[in-house]
């Protein structure tokens, strides 16, 4: 049996996070990545720069370059699936009856795609859109002449989804959103309206506030998708169903075993689980929000690299607490940019204060509590979006300058000296310690 | 300041000194230039890319202004953030690296970095930066700054 100081699950931004992370303490002690996939870790976001035909997969597509595993003295088992976690042996037992011995484990496995309760999801011509293998599917299907496409869920997924197909032509595209708008969990009301236009635009239909009761059946082949019905009653016509109503965490291996779980995997300051030894991070697990002060799952590459990298560092015996995380996401399609963090979007109760600036192809806004900023949106200008999230994080009272916050021009320059000193102080917080401690020590 | 990370030399990196700013953007032109195909001023204005894209930006708010580009952090939030693997930091030089090849440009990076350096080149749907000059001695804005307002 191969037993390994370190052993992490899961193949992408985590697991590649606490490899260079371990790398960088600890060259020598043992160190295997087991993953279903048996690919080298590639960028899942660049699935849709894959599927317009804009990049092959291959090196363009590829995380890192084709020596990291080696260099980083890494044994890999891909295309190899756990089966079971044996924690009292501390042994990942395969599911061809391998078992691989750890020290220290991280789970990284990621998240897997949302299925809804619908009829007809077994029909050929659906497909999911989050692995390389999906956009492979979806592209055969387009290229064996798939020409109307469903597109059901209105998220990040359908976007890139659907910006693939705009992109590449051809294809009709119907978007299909349960909620009133599209977007929902990364922009408010005004941006979301400024992406469906630009749908519209691009010749893409949207149907908000309705869903998908059912696929149906080709009349001509009744194993083949011909059509959706949706819960208005309507029946759209289609050849290719994508379901992209999102992800979950991948949790069948922690199931049932002593490792709390909630919405996703339980993890301490350290990304420790309730196990000591085994550690999580990522999609699958609940890290820091520093916004809303308690611990979620924030399923952004982001978190999943920086939790990996906090992981990894305190497996290999450190002692270094994630500084937290908080939703952030860019939107790029459609030629459009947005950029969002935090109570982008607050409720009519939250005791915040909004400032939004418009016009001229500019939608800005900052949500403020208590002298700090909480929340922002910006589309059209983000250059600065990491100054505001840099604010944001670092909770520096903002009341002196909130008014710049949205201004032209709007930078490091907007600061007081005293503050723009600091940070660009190499690293040194100002209290001397390293600003976030995600250094290795 | 020692470099945190093991066995990572201090990597360079450019400093502005706002107090000898004057805002002429003379360090945007040439890092402009030298990053340009024709590394001629005028054609690389008129008729590469209007409105060129650089790596160093002039910021100015009332007296204050300084040209800022990336600052090679220790802590490499924008690589650590880069979703498809664009972005690193090199383990030997310090240099956070940009692999135009990769980039999807998603914004990513631009959200992660905590001093605004990163700028989008909308034309190409992917980001600009800093790459200090890897075929100079000094970077082009630190030798054309009249003023001395940007250092090694």
């Amino acid at each position: 049996m191969a037993h390994y100081k370190y052993l992490i699950v899961g193949n992408s931004a985590g697991g590649i996070g606490a490899v260079e992370a371990i790398r960088e303490v600890d060259s020598q002690g043992s160190l295997a990545i087991v993953s279903d996939e048996p690919y080298s870790a590639y960028s899942r976001p660049a699935i849709s720069e894959f599927l317009m035909g804009e990049r092959g997969f291959g090196d363009r597509m590829y995380y890192r370059d084709p020596e990291f595993y080696d260099r980083h003295r890494v044994e890999q088992h891909l295309g190899a699936r756990v089966a079971r976690l044996d924690l009292e042996s501390r042994e990942a037992v395969l599911e061809n009856g391998d078992r691989l011995g750890w020290e220290r484990l991280l789970l990284a496995t990621g998240g897997v795609p949302i299925t809804p309760r619908m009829d007809g999801l077994e029909l050929q011509g659906v497909h999911r859109f989050t692995t390389i293998d999906h956009a492979r599917n979806i592209d055969a299907a387009l290229q064996q002449g798939a020409k109307r496409v469903v597109v059901v869920g209105g998220g990040l997924i359908g976007c890139s989804l659907t910006s693939a197909l705009v992109q590449r032509g051809g294809v009709e595209v119907v978007m299909v959103e349960l909620l009133d708008r599209v977007l929902a969990a990364v922009m408010d009301a005004t941006a979301s309206a400024l992406v469906e236009a630009r749908l519209r635009e691009l010749g893409v239909r949207v149907v908000t506030g309705h869903s998908v009761a059912s696929i149906l059946p080709a009349a001509s082949d009744a194993s083949r998708v011909g059509s959706v019905a949706l819960n208005s009653g309507e029946e759209v016509p289609c050849d290719l169903v994508g379901v992209a109503v999102g992800v979950a965490p991948r949790l069948e291996l922690v199931r049932e075993t002593p490792i709390q779980v909630n919405r996703g995997i339980v993890v301490d300051h350290h990304m420790e689980t309730t196990v000591p030894g085994v550690f999580a991070c990522g999609d699958v697990a609940e890290a820091y929000d520093f916004i809303y002060d308690s611990h979620r799952v924030v399923a952004i590459w982001p978190n999943a690299y920086i939790g990996g990298r906090i992981a990894g560092l305190n497996m290999a015996g450190g002692h270094h607490e994630y500084d937290g995380c908080t939703a952030m996401n860019s939107f790029s399609y459609f030629d459009m940019a947005l950029a969002s963090a935090g109570l982008f979007d607050p409720g009519a109760d939250d005791p915040v204060q909004t400032i939004t600036v418009s016009g001229d192809g500019v939608y800005k806004k900052v949500v403020l509590r208590d002298g700090w900023l909480v929340g922002f949106l910006l589309q059209g200008d983000i250059d600065q979006a990491g100054v505001l999230f840099r604010l944001m994080r670092d909770r520096v009272p903002v009341a002196d300058f909130q008014d710049r916050l949205l201004e032209d021009g709007f930078g490091l320059v907007s600061l007081p000296r005293p503050l723009r000193d600091a940070w660009l102080s190499e690293g040194v917080g100002p209290d001397g310690s390293l600003t976030g401690g995600l250094a290795a020590k | 300041m020692t470099c945190p990370y093991k066995g990572l030399q201090e990597v360079s990196r450019v400093r502005f000194r706002e107090d000898y700013c004057v805002d002429c953007r003379l360090c945007e032109v040439y890092c402009a230039t030298a990053h340009s195909q024709s590394k001629e001023v005028i054609k690389a204005f008129k008729d590469e890319r209007p409105g060129s894209v650089r790596g160093i930006s002039v910021q100015r708010h009332g007296a204050t202004s300084f040209a800022l580009n990336c600052q090679h952090c220790d802590e490499p939030r924008c690589a650590w953030a880069c979703v498809s693997g664009a972005l690193t930091k090199d383990p030997e030089t310090g240099v956070v690296t940009y692999n135009p090849e990769k980039c999807i440009g998603c914004w990513t990076c631009i959200l992660a970095c905590p001093n605004g350096a990163i700028t989008r080149d909308a034309e190409k749907s992917q980001i600009v930066k800093c790459d200090l000059c890897p075929d100079r001695e000094v970077p082009v804005c630190v030798a054309v700054c009249p003023n001395r307002a940007l250092v090694l």
